[in-house]
């Protein structure tokens, strides 16, 4: 079954979106050029940005229906963001930061444990410390943490590392593909680094001018992207 | 005993009573006006709605008018015969005029625009994507405001209030307007130090009454600025 499934259309200005595709388990990478709608495809995924038209369904849950009128707000849709800055709350410690969305999450709804992602992400060191103080790469670190603890059912990352070095950027992928191998949660994951995206993605959906042109396994749309 | 003299010695009674007067009068003008600011102050930054420009203006106009038109305004408004006036008095049995609680009322007034105008800039500072992300991990938009905007926005509403405290403990024109200047009910320092002013051998009270003033607005002033920079390096991290 199908984790996610989107079939939108949207326009910004000039720009038009028209996107259909589904994701299964695992990671799938919205790969790329910037300016090919990824981002506002999966703003429209987390509720951030109401699509003009079309569906979104999580998990089996209608989130998005523009023809039943159906628009579930951003805080009831249960699927966590990382963004491409972060994103940490500055008046909070890293350690509130971790837990904010444990609040919000149903107490019953099978998660992982704070101290298994605090060792999972490699944040112990750092728990009492407040986001000012972090690098670029920590924050990125802390903002994934805290997006795992709210129980999300799908977790969406808007170029997570785009922001960093090259440095940072070896440092981060490795705790993000144990994400993928431990935390169970399908992950849609945007990039324009084909690096990245070889490295992290079970599926690929290939995106260009707003639209899908080729989606499936990782492998095959690589080589076939690469050719073409 | 000390020698040095208790400061209840450097004030006579009728001093004291206009000093502690004046800082009921602050600080209830401060109390009342925060709920409403920080209302008001959210409106203006981030409302979008038809007659916002009027509502700017009305809250600002008291910075501008002469302090006794304002305080005329009151008196024509909230005096025992005025429309509200009335009202409060017949249904809530509230009287405002010549009672220290018009007083209280007149330097709200008075403290109001600078209060919401600090607020309104903490407001406008505010990372609206922070709000964004709250939402994301499953904040409802009143739980987004408490634990993440109110919190970053807490050095405006400190600052604000302490300007608005300021400015009622320094409210005359439209105190003496709306509630006139009747010791120990509606006579604060302002009112006290100009009745001492238009008597023969006022000079030492008055002199003795500004330097409470000063000391008063310097400690507000102290406060403000170590409260708003405990809470600033909170937030630098």
């Amino acid at each position: 079954m199908s984790e996610l499934l989107v079939d939108v259309e949207h326009e910004q200005g000039a720009f038009r979106l028209a996107a259909d595709f589904a994701a299964p388990a695992g990671v799938t990478a919205l790969f790329g050029r910037s300016g090919s709608g990824k981002t506002t495809l999966v703003r429209i995924i987390g509720g951030l940005v109401r699509p003009r038209r079309g569906r979104v369904v999580v998990a089996g849950e209608t989130l998005v229906d523009t023809a039943r009128g159906i628009a579930v707000p951003p805080h009831r849709r249960r699927i966590g963001f990382v963004f491409q800055e972060g994103r940490l709350f500055p008046h909070l410690t890293v350690r509130q930061n971790l837990l904010f969305g444990r609040w919000f999450a149903p107490r019953r709804e099978p998660g992982t444990e704070p101290d298994a992602i605090v060792d999972l992400l490699g944040l112990g060191h750092i728990l009492h410390r407040r986001p000012g103080a972090l690098s670029g790469g920590e924050t990125q670190r802390v903002a994934i943490g805290r997006a795992l603890l709210a129980k999300p059912r799908l977790l969406l990352m808007d170029e997570p590392l785009a922001a960093l070095d090259d440095a940072r950027r070896a440092e981060i992928l490795p705790f993000i593909a144990r994400l993928r191998d431990e935390a169970g949660v399908p992950i849609v994951y945007v990039s324009h680094a084909r690096a990245e995206v070889a490295q992290l993605a079970d599926t690929v959906v290939l995106m260009e001018d707003g639209r899908v042109t080729a989606a499936g396994p990782a492998a095959g749309i690589l080589a076939a992207s690469a050719a073409g | 005993m000390p020698d040095w003299p208790w400061p209840g010695d450097w004030l006579r009674p009728e001093e004291w009573t206009a000093l502690r007067l004046s800082l009921l009068v602050a600080a209830t003008a401060t109390a009342g006006s925060l709920v409403p600011g920080i209302a008001v102050a959210f409106l203006l930054a981030r409302g979008r709605f038809w007659g916002k420009t009027v509502l700017d203006m009305l809250v600002h106009l008291p910075l501008i008018l002469p302090p006794v038109v304002t305080g005329y305004l009151l008196l024509i408004g909230f005096g025992r015969r005025g429309p509200i006036g009335a009202f409060l008095a017949e249904h809530l049995g509230i009287v405002l005029s010549f009672r220290w609680t018009g007083a209280a009322l007149a330097c709200a007034v008075m403290g109001f625009p600078l209060l919401v105008r600090a607020i309104r800039l903490s407001i406008e500072a505010v990372d609206r994507k922070l709000e964004q992300a709250a939402g994301t991990l499953g904040a409802n938009p009143a739980w987004v405001f408490a634990i993440v905007t109110l919190p970053l926005i807490l050095p405006g509403i400190i600052v604000g209030l302490i300007l608005c405290f300021a400015k009622a403990m320094g409210e005359f024109g439209a105190t003496i307007t709306f509630v006139s200047n009747i010791p120990g009910e509606t006579q604060t320092l302002p009112s006290a130090i100009y009745t001492f002013t238009q008597v023969p051998g006022g000079e030492a009270g008055a002199l003795r009454l500004a330097l409470v003033s000063i000391v008063v607005s310097m400690a507000a002033l102290v406060l403000s600025e170590a409260l708003a920079r405990g809470v600033s390096r909170r937030l630098a991290g």
